[in-house]
Parts: structure tokens; C-alpha cells; sequence
């Protein structure tokens, strides 16, 4: 089994907080897994994105060249990589930003409002916990409880009202696709 | 033992701080900058921690010789233009006999480049790089586990020879997170009698790389090459996987080795049992071992994001007893296991072999 998923959006968003913590989740769960940033020239306010491998041999590459999965939290990560995923491959779309449809239509796609999920919940700096807990639901490649203890290690020192706000914003997002679904 | 998630320069660090360096100087350069970040932290930590952000590569260099004079276990980081920068200052601690860390988190280049991961500088660290007759030793990680056991046996390596030693690696090597577990470094064993910390009432100690006598500098030169003979026959590593029943071996280090494993799996789906020989030093380079495996398999694919240097040491080592093709891509690009599978299938054939063979 190898899974390689890209997350992607505003420099801000938490992206590298995301697949930080599923490559903690994902080695805790007895993986071998590497996480590779990109590292480019960014600007302010531009795109940030990571690779996440998972996977039960060693693995070659950190580089996904065809992802099995993207998470998208903004409308230029969409772009920039739709057309790389793997058919029969799945996009998460953070449709509370993304208004435009992807283009792809060898798919799954999951539509998540994901900072308007945040926002209810009462901070929207949780809108990629939201994602995450979406992600994992379908892709199941992490245990919730093992995903969770990986995301307060990562959060480290962070006080435990955001660990617990994250807990929350986590279950929202697995219950979400439950009930769409 | 702990498994950590870590990313490979930040690995690094922590594997220096472990093994006892105390002294770091550097200046910044993508992609290797978490190394001073880190180092910056941790050295504060630690009891007798120094770091400088030097105002340049040289200055840094030349800091980590006064440090290593001093006693102190040493370490400079820098990616390849730096790097450059840096070789008068190795030539310095090669002729000096003082041991140092200097990890090349390597980027596309020649000139400034770019900041993509690149193994362009593959001459330049096994050649020596700075000018005069030495070598030193250089060490070719392809995990962030390698990347902490041979920091931590660099600073070994570097007391036990009096030489500097090199971590070669490039961005990706650097960016990368992996898990990794911290072996316990062995105790430090270096003579006070090497330290410069004042005579006193004793004998003045000189250490200098200026011998103006042509016939003692000649006899310094041959000192230098006994103790190179010596680390070239004791320390080669290497690492073999799946040669065993292999009928191609590819040759591939770092980043490289890792595409090549990858390549290998795919290779051997379709029926072509490839194997690989992987250099873990670079120099010395494990050119006997090589040899002796050019006795059984006939074809070789030297794979580099280079391109061709490596490629250069295959063949002194398999001296015609093999057919050896070449695959490099140079500049930054990382390219997948996929592509290199398919460069192996076209440039092998069962029945002739490697086809553009050298």
C-alpha cells in the first residue's frame, strides 16, 4: 500500500499543519511515511503545499508526481493540482471558498465548507482540523484516536482549549460526510 | 528507543548536539537554513554552547578552525554556493590536521543556481574541493535515520583521522521529514595533547598549514596521504539491495538511491531483476567492493541528478570487466521512480546489455 496525498492552500491556512500531523498519525500508526514541504521562493500570501507519503514499505520518492488524494483549502491549490490526481483518485474541496467546479470528472470529489464549519465552532483558524477529520473519515488511513494524540503532540506546547476546539472541529468534519453521504 | 518525526536538517542538528558539538558558525543559504535555526536553540541549551551567524561562508569556515584548534567538537552548514565559499578554509583544517563537520545540503547549480535539491557537487566534495593534495571524508546519507547515525559518526570519523569530514546531502534530504531514532553516541576520544589551550609552563604548540620548506612540506603531503590510504582502506560503506539474483545493478547515492530503490520494486514487476550498489562514503569510495561485484553481473546504470560524476568512480572501479550506462538529471530536478524505470528498460536489453555502454 502506498498513499500519497497533497495539501494545499493560502500560506496561513495550516496546510503544513495537516500533513505535519498525518505523518505523525500515520508513523504512530506503524507507517513508514515522509512529509515533504515545498520549499520554493513563496511569497507572502501565496500558496503554500505538502506531500505526505503513507505507506507499508520503504518509501522511494517523497515526491507525488500523481497523488492519490488532494486536499484544497483555496481555489489556486485546486488549479494548481487537479489535473495531477490519480484517476479514481479524491479531491477535498474546501467549498467554502471554492466556488468554481473542478474539472475533473474521474474523481471522488468531497465538498467540505469547511471554514464556515470552523467559524460556527468558534475559530475559524480550525477550518483544516475540519478538512482533516473529512479526509480521514474517507480515507480511513489513520485511526481517529491515534490522529488525534498525533495532532495534540504536533500542537505541542498550544494550550488545551485550542487542542480541545481542534477535537471538536476534527469530529465535525467526520460526522459531515457521514450525513452528506 | 523514541521514534521522532523530524525534518532531516533539524535531524542533523540534533544529532550534532548529541554527539557533542558545541561550537556551530554559518551563514544563511536556502535550503539548509533550519540548521542554524535549529542549532541557534539548541546551543544555547547546552552547557558550553556557542553559535555564531557569521558575516560570511569564509568567516564561518575560519571560526570553525579556531574552534577545533581549541577542542571544541566543530560544525558548519552550508548548500552549494556557500560551500565554495568554504574551501580554503577546508584546505586549512586538511593541512592542519583538525577535525570538523561541514554538512552540503547540495542545490542545483553551477553559479548560483537554484534551490532545488541536486547532486552537482559530487567532484568537488570527493576530490578535496580546495586546493592542495588531501581529501576528505564524505558521507552520503539516503534516509533522515542515516542522516542522524552519520552526523553523529562524523564527528567520530573527523577525531579518530584529524580531517575534516563532509555530510553530503542535498534540499530534499534536507526538507524532508522522517521518522528517526537517536542512537546513543559512543564517548568522545580525542588526546588533550591536540588542544590548543595555552602552554603555561610547558612546551609551545604550532599548528599551521604554512611549511615554506618545499622537502618538509613534501613530507607533510606524504603524512596526509599514509593517513588517506588508511581511512581508505577501513572505512568504505556501502549498502547492497537486492543483488543477490541481480542481472543489472543500477549505482546511485542520497536522494538518487532512494528514486533507484524505487525503480527497482517497479524493475522487478515487470520480470528485470535490477538490483542496486549503493555508496554510503563517497570517499573513500567502495571501490573494491564494486570490483568484485563487476566479477558476476555484466551491466551497469549509474543513475545521478548530475551529469555524470559519480559515474567517473564506477568505472576506475569496474575497469571495463562491465558495461556501464549513464542516466542523470542535473539542474534541481528530482525525477520519479517511474521515469528512471523507464529509462532502464530502453537503455537495457536482455540479449545485448546495456546499450549505450561507455
Amino acid at each position: 500500500m502506498m498513499v500519497k496525498t497533497i495539501f494545499s492552500g493560502f500560506g496561513g491556512q495550516g496546510v503544513l499543519m495537516m500533513g505535519y500531523s498525518l505523518a505523525h498519525g500515520a508513523m504512530s500508526a506503524g507507517y513508514h511515511v515522509t512529509f515533504l514541504p515545498a520549499y520554493g521562493a513563496e511569497v507572502r500570501g501565496g500558496t503554500a503545499n505538502c506531500t505526505v507519503a503513507v505507506s507499508d514499505d520503504e518509501i522511494a520518492s517523497p515526491i507525488a508526481s500523481e497523488p492519490n488524494n488532494i486536499v484544497v483549502l483555496n481555489t489556486p491549490s485546486l488549479y494548481a493540482f487537479q489535473n495531477r490526481v490519480a484517476p479514481g483518485g479524491a479531491l477535498f474541496l474546501n467549498s467554502s471558498i471554492i466556488a468554481v467546479e473542478s474539472s475533473r470528472h474521474d474523481v471522488r470529489i468531497f465538498k467540505i465548507p469547511s471554514s464556515e464549519m470552523a467559524e460556527k465552532l468558534g475559530n475559524p483558524r480550525t477550518a483544516n482540523t475540519v478538512m482533516m477529520g473529512a479526509f480521514l473519515k474517507i480515507t480511513g488511513l489513520v485511526p481517529p484516536d491515534i490522529y488525534l494524540s498525533s495532532m495534540a503532540t504536533v500542537m505541542g506546547s498550544k494550550k488545551k482549549s485550542v487542542i480541545e476546539i481542534n477535537r471538536k472541529a476534527f469530529a465535525a468534519g467526520h460526522e459531515f460526510l457521514k450525513i452528506a453521504e | 528507543m523514541n521514534k521522532v518525526l523530524m525534518q532531516g536538517n533539524k535531524i542533523i542538528g540534533e544529532a550534532a548536539i548529541r554527539a557533542g558539538c558545541r561550537f556551530y558558525a554559518g551563514y544563511p543559504i536556502t535550503p539548509q537554513n533550519e540548521i542554524p535555526e535549529y542549532m541557534a536553540e539548541r546551543l544555547r541549551e547546552v552547557e558550553g554552547g556557542v553559535f555564531i551567524q557569521s558575516e560570511s561562508e569564509v568567516a564561518a569556515i575560519h571560526m570553525v578552525i579556531g574552534a577545533s584548534a581549541a577542542g571544541a567538537r566543530s560544525m558548519t552548514s552550508s548548500s552549494s554556493p556557500g560551500i565554495s565559499l568554504k574551501q580554503e578554509g577546508i584546505s586549512s583544517l586538511a593541512a592542519c590536521e583538525l577535525p570538523a563537520v561541514i554538512v552540503n545540503m547540495m542545490r542545483g547549480g553551477p553559479g548560483l543556481g537554484n534551490i532545488s535539491p541536486s547532486q552537482g557537487d559530487y567532484f568537488q566534495a570527493t576530490r578535496g574541493g580546495g586546493h592542495g593534495d588531501y581529501r576528505i571524508i564524505v558521507l552520503g546519507p539516503d534516509s533522515a535515520q542515516e542522516l542522524a547515525d552519520l552526523t553523529m559518526d562524523a564527528f567520530d570519523l573527523a577525531d579518530r583521522y584529524r580531517t575534516p569530514v563532509m555530510i553530503l546531502a542535498d534540499g530534499m534530504m534536507g526538507q524532508m521529514m522522517e521518522p528517526v531514532i537517536f542512537k546513543t553516541p559512543k564517548p568522545r576520544a580525542y588526546p588533550e595533547s591536540f588542544i590548543m589551550k595555552g602552554a603555561g609552563a610547558g612546551k609551545s604548540k604550532i599548528i599551521r598549514g604554512l611549511i615554506l620548506d618545499p622537502l618538509d612540506m613534501e613530507e607533510h603531503n606524504w603524512t596526509l596521504d599514509r593517513k588517506y590510504q588508511v581511512i581508505a582502506r577501513k572505512e568504505t560503506r556501502h549498502e547492497l539491495f537486492k543483488a543477490d539474483d541481480a542481472e543489472l545493478i543500477l549505482v546511485a547515492y542520497g536522494t538518487g538511491a532512494r528514486i533507484a530503490k524505487g525503480a527497482i520494486k517497479r524493475l522487478r514487476e515487470q520480470g528485470l531483476r535490477a538490483g542496486l550498489f549503493r555508496p554510503i562514503t563517497l570517499w573513500p569510495f567502495p571501490t573494491n567492493e564494486l570490483r568484485d561485484l563487476a566479477k558476476k553481473i555484466e551491466n551497469f546504470l549509474v543513475f545521478e541528478m548530475s551529469t555524470g560524476q559519480m559515474v567517473e568512480d564506477v568505472r576506475l572501479a569496474i575497469q571495463g570487466r562491465a558495461r556501464i550506462g549513464f542516466h542523470g538529471r542535473p539542474g534541481g530536478v528530482v525525477p520519479t521512480p517511474v521515469e528512471l524505470t523507464n529509462v532502464v528498460m530502453r537503455k537495457y536489453d536482455r540479449k545485448e546489455g546495456i546499450i549505450d555502454h561507455y
